[in-house]
């Protein structure tokens, strides 16, 4: 099966039907490679390959060489000459390496051609017959056919594994998208700044002014300086609770109907997360009052109750209506009334849930 | 003309006993001088600014603007504008930094506004590790939407865009920040502290200072840049050198 024939003569290419519209103009006869017929382009061959070889080996001595002399905050270029001379060298090696290998194959090693014939691949009938017999004796002897009890409560058993767990396991590999309406934020929390924690005034922001903020339950900490909220829960807080705090001249603002009240001064809070795919969003003109995600251009319009005016999002930036306590910080005077972040299929039931409630 | 050479003349005899935050009624009177001739044109002769017929304006309103917008707008060469556009694009100062102290000192007087920022809190050089890594937070958190997290800069819509911090200088990047230049909002020193703001400008110095450990950054913009790098020029090599060996090794009919 495997020897090599010479080509034309091979019994399977005699074999071929005869009736084909274009007669099979057989196998080309063979070219000779120019380093198989000049003894001086071969050996030319065999120094250029040796060279990529010995040049490989150069680069990768350089390499360790680099390894130990080049310091970390040198620079070449610009760049970081440690990281420009181990890549250089290393990557400069594996090329001729590889390089080499190749131009070895094709211009140096043996150049037969190989003619090897396919073979049909169905089983003789004697085989499969064969199998057959072998399996239908098993059949017998297990006594599937004979047992029907065993075998049905088999099939019950796997059909139960397949569906059963894999199922019931599923439903813990994450909360559902919904039931997930509210946030840390809550009537009276102050609203502080991102970072430092620091609560804000009114006065303290002028006009154009933007703050990323974050509810104040987020910074508490017990008694011995740790935060109460901290780890993931404190990650999956804050990544709901994110809000952004502008000051837009009074006069520019058009609110929405119910929601006179829900600024200081000019000052209103949105969530920062967006609706559409909940991208956290500040990149806020403060001339224009637009906000801007940068995922996909979705665009609200802070100073006309974060209507979306451009992009893919679908639904409003959800506003934190806004008060002052007695010490004169901003606060929360509720949760967010809207759902916050992406949207998804059941977030008109869960809206209306969170409308019953408040 | 007579005017920019009286200024001229102000300046090369003035007294250096005047700090920069001692505005003298002299510094005030030259600094409306040069107003008048350089800036009255769009800002209206007592600065209140031109409004149009449509309700826009050809330049706005710099009561209130403080001394540090004025020296963040002249001083990086914002102002005057070239010729009107989407935005002022920085470029070489059109004003000396004698007379762009005087215009700052009489915009300053006509209401209270933001100063120029104390020299303290422009020594970035003396912010330690934890304070430049403080000031990364911040800058992550306030900045990078539209700066890009090395402050390489990043397009904003309708042929806006937030300019590359790169090559700015801190007392300019603080004043940015405080006045709010054009679309960027402000961050007032009562939120973002004089200690935090140096500690944001000690950041993007010292990012910006850092050699390219990644290799071509293609100006920081990201992994979609360094991609582009790597596809055109390292895969186009390789394609090369697959062509070069195809185009070596082939069989010639013309030998025997």
């Amino acid at each position: 099966m495997t020897t090599p024939e010479d080509h034309g003569t091979s019994s399977e290419l005699e074999r071929r039907p005869t009736h084909e519209p274009i007669d099979d103009p057989g196998l080309q006869s063979h070219e000779w490679r120019p380093t198989d017929v000049d003894a001086k382009l071969e050996r030319r061959a065999e120094l250029q390959i040796s060279g990529m070889f010995g040049l490989a080996t150069v680069l990768l001595v350089l390499f360790c060489v680099a390894y130990f002399t080049v310091d970390f905050d040198q620079t070449f270029l610009g760049w970081s000459a440690q990281n420009f001379a181990l890549g250089a060298s290393l990557g400069g090696a594996m090329l001729l390496m590889g390089a080499g290998i190749i131009q070895w194959a094709k211009k140096l090693m043996g150049d037969h051609e190989i003619v090897e014939p396919r073979h049909p691949v169905r089983s003789s009938d004697e085989d499969r017959a064969d199998v057959m017999v072998d399996v239908n004796a098993g059949l017998n002897e297990s006594g599937v056919g004979r047992r029907p009890m065993i075998r049905n409560s088999l099939i019950a058993a796997i059909g139960v594994l397949s569906l059963g767990p894999p199922i019931v396991m599923l439903g813990d590999l994450g909360p559902l998208p919904y039931g997930h309406t509210k946030t840390v934020w809550k009537r009276g929390m102050r609203i502080v700044n991102d970072v430092s924690g620091t609560p804000i005034k009114p006065s303290e922001l002028e006009v154009g002014q933007l703050v990323n903020a974050e509810p104040a339950a987020l910074f508490e900490e017990d008694e011995d300086g740790h935060r109460i909220i901290h780890g993931t829960e404190a990650l999956q807080a804050k990544a709901k609770a994110a809000v952004i705090l502008v000051r837009m001249r009074p006069e520019a603002i058009t609110p929405a109907s119910g929601r006179e009240n829900w600024g200081v001064d000019g000052i209103l809070c949105y969530s920062k997360i967006c609706t559409h795919v909940g991208c956290p969003i500040s990149l806020w003109e403060q001339q224009t009052h637009n906000v801007l995600c940068p995922c996909h251009q979705s665009t609200f319009d802070l100073a006309d109750a974060g209507k979306v005016i451009f992009g893919p999002a679908a639904r409003p930036l959800p506003q934190l209506p806004l008060g002052v306590d007695s010490e004169g910080y901003l606060i929360a005077m509720n949760d967010f009334t809207e759902i916050i972040a992406p949207s998804y299929p059941e977030l008109a039931r869960d809206q209306k849930k969170l409308d019953e409630r408040s | 003309m007579g005017l920019v050479v009286a200024g001229g003349l102000y300046a090369a005899f003035a007294p250096k006993a005047a700090t920069a935050q001692e505005a003298s009624s002299r510094d005030i009177e030259a600094g409306r001088q040069l107003f008048l001739v350089g800036c009255s044109s769009c800002h209206g002769k007592n600065a209140t600014g031109v409004t149009t017929r449509s309700g826009g304006n050809y330049g706005p309103s710099l009561i209130g603007v403080g001394a540090a917008a004025v020296d963040f707008q002249v001083g990086t060469g914002r102002m005057p504008m070239a010729q009107s556009g989407p935005q002022a694009p920085r470029k070489d100062p059109e004003y000396t930094a004698e007379e762009t102290r005087q215009l700052a000192a009489y915009v300053a007087s006509l209401a209270p506004g933001p100063s120029i920022p104390e020299a303290e809190y422009l020594d970035w050089r003396a912010a330690n590790t934890e304070d430049v890594k403080e000031g990364g937070e911040f800058f992550r958190t306030n900045c990078t939407a539209c700066h890009n997290s090395v402050g390489a800069g990043g397009a904003l819509p309708d042929g806006r865009y937030a300019p590359t911090i790169k090559g700015v200088s801190a007392k300019h990047i603080y004043e940015a920040m405080l006045t709010g230049p054009q679309q960027m909002p402000r961050f007032s020193d009562a939120v973002i502290t004089p200690e935090d703001k140096r500690n944001v400008i000690a950041y993007v110095k010292t990012i910006q200072e850092q050699p390219e450990y990644g290799g071509m950054a293609g100006g920081g913009y990201g992994p979609v840049v360094d991609g582009m790098y790597t596809f055109i020029v390292g895969i186009g090599a390789l394609v090369g050198f697959a062509v070069w060996i195809g185009a070596h090794g082939a069989r010639v009919k013309k030998q025997r």
